[in-house]
């Protein structure tokens, strides 16, 4: 996985002269110490991070960290005031007026918060804008709105104006408008934080799906906790301007790097009760005490699982058994008796998910859900789990 | 001690009056152009005028009230036109109209630009915007004199006093109109790599326009207020009637020609309106 973005020290001051604020904050002066004596607005603080071709790299942080100040400075629609920001390996800062028009207008699109269509130009031809502004004759440009439309599940609005559609149709269009320049590289503002919860996650379905199929490199900024770790390959935390960690949703889960991620955790959980029966999945297939080991590499193989739990006649959980196990036993003609296995972990239908994290993480099995009689009702995949905290 | 002290005494008026002086001695060339140019705008535009039959005007304004408006509208606005004919004022109407809209498209010429460049400077619109307010508050009868002396009495001077009067309501307007665009869609048109001109062409200028169309009817009004009052110095048409009506005491034609320019005004103002009407996006 090549690196698509490298960013390098990066500093934005807001203010009358902000070159002369920069030494003041490298000796470590603070934010706020900083606004009052000066009236300098700090707003991102030297970070440093990579981009990997291909992957949703999410910013998380609350409003005033800085965020979408960083993001804006990845098209230098804000100007950093120092620090390297590598595009393919060139300084998109050293860029000149026309460098930064043709980059813009080839590599990097962007999708705003509260969508910043053209109000007075109908769908098709906000879509077609990019496309407009590099002179692509009409006919052309659009051809290519048509099927970005049909792409973003818009087929046959393009006459309309922007604001007769709702707002999660109108941030399609936003997304449209962007894809339609084929970036490389798509920047996303909050995309969907005006939007309402269902559609929210309506759409983060679908950016993942237009993911799957287009490989774009995402950078995408969000305050919402769970909308970060649901879309996010990886997740950048910011607070104050300054990164706090860099990680994959598990590593920032499993391996909060101070106390304000792990607020920010906990905050999750808090805000969602979800209990393992919310989440967990039919135990099937199922192997009982009776099966001999050939039936159940018969029920593994043709589920294509490498493990699978054992019940008696009354459903009640026995163990687990592998299929490198279930293969010897039946080499060395045994019974399932004596390859069942037990260390995988337990858990009853009302435990909250926020306890099952670390086992999640942990074992190489499901999670048994089990019942006070001991009954298996259901099972816990990782990826339930985690998903549960969406 | 009730008096004000004799040696505060500052008579600003004499440096004025000097300006204007040496304004008129040191570029008399540019202001001999200037008024040729005028006169030669107005002359065409009243020519044209007074050139169309009177029931095409009838039709057209019929025509413009129907589709800006409704078509009781259209009706109404021909009928009060076909009033001022009946007075026998036809004529004078059209030279009138000549006036305003020559002072309206030289207001709109300058206006709009000027209007555009502050909104992209502060600074040039801390300047501006005291100017405006003089511009608009100062008595209109004092432009009449530096218009008489720079340009002799006729329809000439009475063109640059009413451009003077008219021209503020469109530069705040466009100014204000620009300011207002949305910042995201501003950044939106930038992210996409466009050009200083494109995102005033493509983005801004249409976005503003419902204000800056407000700032044109505004305009529009205040130009057609000021012809009345520049008949002083020699602009043929209704204002002058009036101005005859006063001296002579004539109520008869000071009426007529009174409710002339109040039913032009009218048709003027909901017509500009409506279309400005029209440039609104519908939220």
């Amino acid at each position: 996985m090549s690196v698509k973005i490298k960013v390098e020290n990066l500093t934005k001051i807001f203010g009358r002269n902000p070159k002369s604020v920069l030494k003041k904050l490298e000796n470590g002066m603070t934010k706020d110490k900083i606004l009052a004596q000066t009236g300098h607005t700090v707003g991102v603080d030297n970070v440093s991070f990579d981009v990997n071709e291909g992957e949703i790299f999410v910013i998380m942080g609350l409003s005033g960290s800085g965020k979408s100040t960083l993001i804006r400075c990845l098209n230098l629609l804000n100007k950093p005031t120092e620090g390297k920001v590598c595009v393919d390996g060139e300084d998109i800062v050293q860029y000149n007026k026309k460098q930064l028009q043709t980059f813009r207008q080839n590599k990097m699109a962007m999708v705003f918060q509260h969508f910043g269509l053209f109000t007075h130009k109908t769908v098709a031809d906000n879509v077609e804008y990019g496309l407009e502004i590099k002179n692509m004759p009409k006919e052309e440009r659009k051809k290519i709105a048509e099927e970005i439309l049909e792409t973003v599940g818009l087929k046959g609005w393009g006459v309309k104006m922007p604001n007769q559609l709702s707002g999660g149709m109108q941030q399609r269009v936003g997304l449209a408008r962007a894809l339609a320049n084929d970036p490389d590289v798509l920047l996303m503002d909050e995309p969907f934080s005006a939007l309402d919860p269902l559609i929210r996650r309506e759409m983060q379905l679908e950016l993942l799906d237009i993911q799957s199929e287009l490989k774009k490199t995402i950078i995408f900024i969000t305050h919402d906790v769970n909308e970060a770790f649901r879309i996010g390959d990886r997740v950048a935390v910011m607070k104050n301007g300054k990164m706090v960690q860099i990680g994959t949703p598990e590593e920032i889960l499993t391996n909060p790097a101070n106390e304000y991620i792990e607020d920010f955790i906990k905050d999750i959980d808090k805000s969602k009760v979800v209990q393992a029966k919310n989440v967990m999945l039919n135990p099937s297939p199922l192997v009982f005490m009776k099966d001999g080991p050939k039936v159940a590499m018969k029920e593994m193989k043709s589920s294509g699982i490498s493990s699978v739990f054992v019940v008696d006649k009354d459903r009640k959980l026995r163990g687990i058994i592998t299929i490198d196990d279930t293969i010897k036993a039946i080499q060395e003609n045994k019974t399932l008796e004596d390859i069942l296995r037990t260390d995988y972990f337990t858990a009853d239908p009302e435990d909250y998910i926020q306890d099952l994290i670390a086992n999640a993480m942990e074992t190489k099995y499901p999670i048994a859900v089990v019942n006070d009689d001991k009954k298996l009702v259901g099972i816990l995949v990782r990826v339930s789990v985690l998903s549960g905290l969406v | 001690m009730s008096q004000f002290p004799e040696f505060l005494k500052f008579e600003l008026g004499i440096y004025v009056d000097q300006f204007v002086k040496w304004l008129m001695n040191n570029f008399g060339g540019f202001f001999d152009f200037l008024q040729a140019f005028i006169l030669g705008f107005l002359m065409r535009a009243e020519g044209f005028l007074q050139w169309l039959p009177w029931w095409v005007v009838l039709f057209g304004v019929f025509l413009l009230g129907w589709k800006v408006k409704k078509i009781s509208s259209g009706i109404v606005f021909a009928l009060m036109l076909l009033v001022v004919g009946s007075f026998g004022l036809w004529e004078l109407m059209m030279a009138t109209l000549a006036v305003v809209l020559t002072s309206v498209i030289i207001s709109l010429l300058i206006g709009i630009p000027v209007g555009i460049i502050m909104a992209y400077s502060s600074t040039f619109e801390m300047i501006m915007k005291p100017m405006l307010d003089g511009m608009q508050t100062m008595p209109s009868f004092v432009y009449l004199i530096p218009a008489l002396m720079l340009f002799d009495l006729g329809s000439v001077p009475a063109v640059f006093a009413t451009t003077i009067y008219a021209i503020p309501p469109v530069m705040r307007l466009t100014n204000l109109g620009i300011r207002n665009v949305s910042k995201e869609m501003v950044e939106a048109a930038h992210s996409f790599g466009s050009s200083p001109w494109q995102i005033l062409f493509k983005v801004e200028l249409p976005q503003a326009l419902p204000t800056i169309m407000t700032g044109v009817n505004q305009t529009t009004m205040m130009a057609m207020a000021m012809v009345v009052i520049a008949s002083m110095i020699g602009a043929r048409g209704l204002g002058r009637e009036v101005l005859i009506a006063i001296n002579r005491i004539d109520i008869a034609r000071g009426f007529e020609s009174g409710l002339a320019i109040v039913i032009i005004a009218i048709i003027i103002d909901r017509i500009t309106q409506g279309i400005a009407e029209s440039f609104k996006v519908e939220e």
